[in-house]
């Protein structure tokens, strides 16, 4: 029972991060936009919970259980776990499997929203589950099965004497990195929300409607990704309870430098500190120290963390300037980006038992796998689906309103707004 | 990108010394950025040219 307890406890912090980033989503939305942003949050986990139990599971498996290999120039390279449809290879006996199952469906459920909020105000909430499913069901498990679950990336360090293979205890790459790429290509699809650039290509400010929900959320999210990263950490890195509070600290710390560096970056570029942008450098830090957590030293997990601050804040102008890509959460500049710095700085900090000749090495090739498999397949399936059920709202949805349009019914119905949306013309 | 990705597999694959690898690795995820950078021009439209 003791050795359940722990990753059982750390696993059900997690939905307290889908809850943080669901109210930073939907907070980051216009008014208009609220309940079809938190509602399309509930409905991608719940579309992701079914596709991984129905699907993901099979392919991301187990460590250690039966697998798919095929052999290159002499070495086993696993691409794909050897589960069941259904989830039917887990039995009541494998609790290390039911426990890895559980953590499972509360990571993916999390990687599901990164995509949901780069699409928010625009992408109608049928393609957003047949998308969401996509994911959950391919996507998230081969990454999953690569890095966690046994697969060619863990293997690089016994095959291939790189490191201990790619490392990524808190789900920086799998969860973050995969949701984020995901992201871009949903932004990229969808196109820009009406009126967000100008003709010019000039991007025009859509400040969210609610910045103290997004503020709280990122604290709470917080509590989610503790678990996240300690749970990773004990199923799939054998953590002991002082890598577990080791984790719990540089979390800690990894966030509040990507905040207070968040806020001096906004403040000396746009003269004052922007609120927005210092919750994005919070959540970076998050998920940039999540790679490695476990195994840092307290002044690494601070130096990734400052860095994670300034980075994502130059990204989301990089985002919008030059890439002229409408990402209303921030998502792919906090999660995408984020995640990437985490896992190339995992490499280059982490320390597991001195074998660490080419532990960078192994991340940057895990970076590089996430690249070259999850943006071209997210691209041809979105592009697919949108060739049957239209994945963005038509115009005069959109300037409606979400909720109005697609729920029937407003999140804030005492507010009376855009009352010339009533009126036929 | 998705052949960068694949160089980059090859070259952990066949090569055997670390600073090989790495040199390859790196330029496998050159050639993933240069897909990136071109579908990322396909997607900025173009801007109206203003009269001045």
């Amino acid at each position: 029972m003791s050795e359940i307890a722990l990753p059982l406890f750390l696993s059900l912090l997690i939905p307290l991060a889908l809850v943080g980033m669901a109210l930073i989503n939907t907070g980051l939305s216009r008014s208009r936009n609220a309940a079809h942003s938190v509602l399309s949050s509930l409905c991608a986990a719940a579309v992701a919970v079914l596709a991984f139990v129905v699907v993901g599971s099979a392919i991301s498996g187990v460590a250690g259980q039966p697998a798919h290999t095929i052999q290159i120039a002499g070495k086993d390279w696993g691409w794909s776990g050897g589960g069941q449809l259904f989830s039917h290879s887990f039995r009541a006996s494998d609790t290390h499997g039911l426990l890895t199952l559980i953590f499972q469906l509360f990571a993916v459920s999390m990687a599901v929203q990164i995509p949901v909020a780069s699409g928010a105000e625009r992408w109608r909430l049928t393609a957003t589950c047949l998308s969401t499913a996509f994911l959950a069901a391919l996507l998230f498990p081969y990454a999953d099965y690569w890095i966690w679950g046994g697969g060619f990336l863990s293997q690089l360090g016994s095959s291939y004497g790189l490191g201990s293979g790619a490392i990524d205890a808190g789900g920086a790459g799998v969860v973050q990195v995969t949701g984020g790429l995901t992201a871009l290509v949903m932004a990229w699809l969808l196109g820009p929300r009406q009126g967000k650039f100008t003709a010019d290509g000039i991007p025009t400010a859509m400040p969210g409607h609610n910045a103290v929900i997004v503020l709280a959320g990122s604290l709470m999210a917080l509590l989610g990704w503790i678990g996240l990263t300690s749970a990773g950490a004990v199923l799939y890195y054998n953590a002991d309870s002082g890598q577990v509070l080791a984790a719990v600290i540089n979390i800690v710390v990894a966030a509040s430098g990507g905040t207070i560096s968040a806020l001096l970056t906004t403040r000396t570029r746009f003269g004052k500190p922007d609120a927005s942008l210092t919750a994005n450098g919070w959540v970076c830090g998050l998920v940039a120290v999540s790679a490695g957590a476990p195994f840092l030293k307290i002044p690494e997990a601070l130096m990734i963390g400052l860095a994670a601050g300034v980075i994502v804040v130059f990204a989301i102008e990089v985002v919008e300037l030059r890439m002229h890509v409408d990402d209303p959460a921030g998502a792919i500049s906090v999660h995408g980006v984020g995640g990437i710095w985490g896992l190339l700085a995992a490499g280059m900090f982490v320390d597991r038992d001195a074998a660490v000749s080419g532990q960078f090495l192994a991340q940057l090739i895990a970076v590089g796998t996430l690249l070259g498999f999850v943006i071209p397949l997210a691209y041809s399936a979105n592009y697919l689906i949108n060739r049957f059920v239209p994945q963005r709202v038509d115009a005069a949805g959109e300037r409606q309103g979400m909720d109005l349009y697609e729920l029937g019914a407003g999140a804030y119905p005492e507010f009376v707004t855009h009352r010339e949306d009533f009126l036929r013309r | 990108m998705a052949a960068g990705w694949i160089l980059m597999l090859a070259a952990v694959a066949m090569l055997t010394s670390l600073p090989s690898r790495t040199a390859f690795c790196v330029a496998g995820l050159a050639v993933e950025m240069l897909g990136f950078l071109l579908l990322t021009r396909t997607h900025i439209p173009k801007r109206k040219k203003r009269d001045v």
